[in-house]
């Protein structure tokens, strides 16, 4: 299949290693990774503060961007979530709305992408090192993934997956809430970051890199020996 | 910024860095969430339930005014007498003068947020009536000088040992530990008053338009006390209470008990139907009902947000909430806490000085999930804050975001902004930078690598 990498912006600017995971991943199962780099944001911090008019902008840009792409997959519940599902309400009623709900069906979360659009729980990966799982809310509630990563997960060769309490509460990310709210958010990622630590895993895993930034940041801040890692990252592993 | 947000900004800075108040929230709740779990269990299918809940309430809110009158029309020919209040105002003006009309002197109550919602306890006892709150939460509350904590569990905040002091020192009694022991000197020191009370103030968990009933649902019989005993029984209702058909509630009463509560029904449902007719040894002389829009006709002239009119105040959503059990309830400083209240309260209250409710949510949709009658919560949260976006947009936001769609409209722009980021990330991370600044004193960020995805990307396929 030819696959458009969708790259989220904070991930092509801080983590680059969880696309290129992505792709060596989708090559390694044969096909056709392409990476178009007119893309940039999807614009959902705009989207998210209310900001619909300027929100509508990006969305309009990302429709050109990906035109003509036989699939999107993003490694990011969050920002395909705003392609799948905000896209086509920011932009009903205007001009875009069919593409933008076409875009929607041709567009999918990493995880997702391998187990219900492929059919493939074994990508062939080695990982000998106690995993523990986050759901970001945007994967889980909006796309209701939760089943998709996990069945990848334990197809990992040398994999030990542990199930952490809190299991659905969410990491305290939400965008700029993190930011505007810091004490709340803080107070979540406490909760949250403490039940995986409690798990004793080595890595906490997930398909949204922004709630990894959340967890992984409250995690090195208070010093927890468990470190943040995009499932990408885990499937790519095969040595 | 209005002053609600700086209140709310100060008060959820506090309780969000009180660990012990957030572990005893947090405590209380996980009961709730082992006997929700297992009594949803006991359902065929919840999501049908939930889908049938949602649509008894859906049928009614959008007939609402022949429903209405449908309800009205019965209920008098039970012998009931129909008020209509337009807004708090008038339903406090309404009952206070019911109340010099039977020359009322004690007044008791049920558990009522909608009476909170108008602040009728204050504006009764100015005009010089004694009232007591008959719920054992609520009258805890009332002792304490506080606002509910949650709204179906007012006082779930308040630990064992307070409540016995707070007793000691209201009632006189003895301290104790005992929980069945507090609730009998609650108990004791109200029957009197139920007795002496000449009007009762109950609310109304559903009107039923087809038999003109009221359902009212409790787990304490004070409510069923407080509509029987005194002589004239005044109960105080949203117009968005209303349902169809008696049989609506064989799917709304568990639906509110298990989501609610995590009980498979609560322990009293009474249908009250009317004064005390001829013949009959009990019930009230007098029964009125205050029917109050106060903002709900808004709500529904909204599509969008109309769902939120089938609200049942069961309190599934706060239970849910990462917010509400992170920052507690009184720090809303509104009559209904959790994503509900902040859903609807800048309806009730004005979007410009209570929008920051509708962004104090990271939108994990937890509650949307939780609600039985299937309100689209979080997304609400979203539509609240485009509303107030277009309505009163602050300087900031607008430079903000048009700044940042500037960049990423031009991908070279970005991709050249991005390595200044890059660059310049140790020493942005020391600067008070908005949102810099608040996310670097609890969190650290990755260490920016030396090529972006994009670059990476370019050189490994040249």
């Amino acid at each position: 299949m030819r696959v458009s990498l969708f790259v989220p912006c904070f991930v092509d600017q801080l983590t680059p290693r969880v696309g290129m995971a992505t792709a060596k991943v989708l090559k390694r199962l044969g096909h056709q990774v392409e990476f178009n780099s007119a893309q940039t944001c999807c614009g959902q911090p705009s989207f998210n503060s209310g900001q619909w008019d300027v929100a509508r902008e990006g969305a309009i840009r990302a429709l050109g961007v990906f035109r003509g792409a036989e699939v999107v997959v993003g490694p990011s519940g969050s920002c395909v979530a705003m392609m799948r599902n905000f896209y086509p309400e920011l932009l009903k009623g205007t001009p875009h709305a069919a593409e933008a709900d076409d875009l929607a069906a041709r567009t999918f979360e990493f995880s997702e992408f391998l187990v219900k659009k492929l059919g493939v729980t074994d990508v062939g990966a080695k990982f000998a090192k106690k995993v523990t799982y986050h759901d970001g809310c945007h994967a889980l509630r909006e796309l209701r993934l939760k089943e998709e990563p996990r069945q990848l997960l334990r197809a990992v060769k040398g994999l030990e997956f542990i199930e952490a309490e809190e299991g659905e509460t969410c990491c305290g990310f939400g965008g700029l809430f993190s930011a505007k709210f810091p004490m709340i958010s803080t107070a979540m990622a406490q909760v949250k970051g403490g039940a995986l630590a409690r798990t004793g895993a080595d890595y906490v895993v997930s398909a949204d890199p922004s709630c990894l930034l959340q967890i992984g940041g409250w995690l090195s801040r208070e010093g927890k020996p468990i470190l943040p890692l995009h499932i990408a990252e885990v499937l790519a592993n095969d040595a | 910024m209005s002053d609600s947000k700086a209140i709310f900004l100060k008060d959820a800075t506090v309780n969000a860095a009180d660990g012990d108040q957030r572990a005893f929230i947090n405590k209380a709740l996980g009961g709730y969430y082992t006997n929700r779990d297992l009594q949803k269990a006991r359902y065929r299918d919840w999501e049908r339930a939930r889908d049938a809940a949602s649509m008894a309430k859906w049928s009614a809110v959008n007939d609402l005014a022949n429903v209405l009158e449908k309800f009205v029309g019965n209920f008098e020919r039970n012998g009931g007498v129909v008020h209509w209040a337009r807004d708090a105002e008038e339903a406090r003006t309404i009952i206070l003068k019911i109340a010099e009309d039977v020359k009322a002197k004690a007044i008791v109550k049920s558990k009522c947020m909608t009476t909170e919602e108008i602040h009728l306890n204050d504006a009764l006892e100015k005009a010089g009536y004694g009232v007591v709150e008959s719920d054992l939460g609520e009258f805890i509350q009332q002792l304490r000088g506080e606002a509910p904590y949650h709204f179906v569990f007012p006082c779930m905040h308040v630990k064992r040992e307070a409540i016995s002091a707070l007793f000691t020192k209201h009632l006189g009694t003895a301290p104790t530990d005992s929980p069945e022991e507090l609730t009998m000197i609650a108990r004791r020191h109200l029957r009197q008053l139920y007795i002496d009370a000449d009007i009762g103030i109950t609310g109304a968990n559903f009107l039923v338009a087809e038999t003109g009933q009221i359902s009212i649902t409790e787990n304490e019989g004070n409510a069923r006390l407080t509509a029987a005993l005194p002589r004239i029984h005044i109960a105080l209702s949203g117009i968005e209470k209303v349902v169809n058909h008696l049989d609506d509630l064989s799917v709304l009463l568990p639906m509110l008990a298990t989501a609610g509560a995590g009980q498979p029904m609560t322990c009293y449902n009474t249908l009250y139907s009317g004064p005390r007719k001829k013949g009959e040894c009990d019930g009230p002389e007098e029964f009125h009902l205050v029917l109050m829009d106060n903002a709900r006709t808004r709500i529904l002239a909204d599509p969008e947000q109309r769902d939120s009119l089938h609200c049942i105040r069961c309190g599934a959503c706060l239970n849910v909430c990462p917010i509400f059990k992170n920052i507690g309830g009184l720090a809303y400083g509104t009559t209904y806490q959790g994503p509900i209240g902040s859903v609807i309260t800048p309806h009730l209250r004005g979007l410009k000085q209570w929008n920051h409710l509708s962004g104090a949510s990271s939108l994990c949709g937890a509650c949307t999930d939780a609600c039985p009658v299937r309100i689209d919560l979080h997304h609400h949260l979203l539509h609240n804050r485009r509303n107030a976006a277009k309505q009163s947009p602050t300087l900031f936001d607008l430079a903000f975001h048009h700044g940042f769609t500037f960049v990423i409209k031009r991908p070279w722009l970005f991709a050249l902004g991005g390595r200044i980021f890059r660059a310049t990330l140790p020493l942005l991370q020391k600067l008070p930078l908005p949102y810099m600044g608040a996310w670097m004193k609890t969190r650290d960020l990755p260490k920016a690598p030396a090529q972006s995805f994009r670059d990476q990307w370019k050189n490994q396929n040249v």
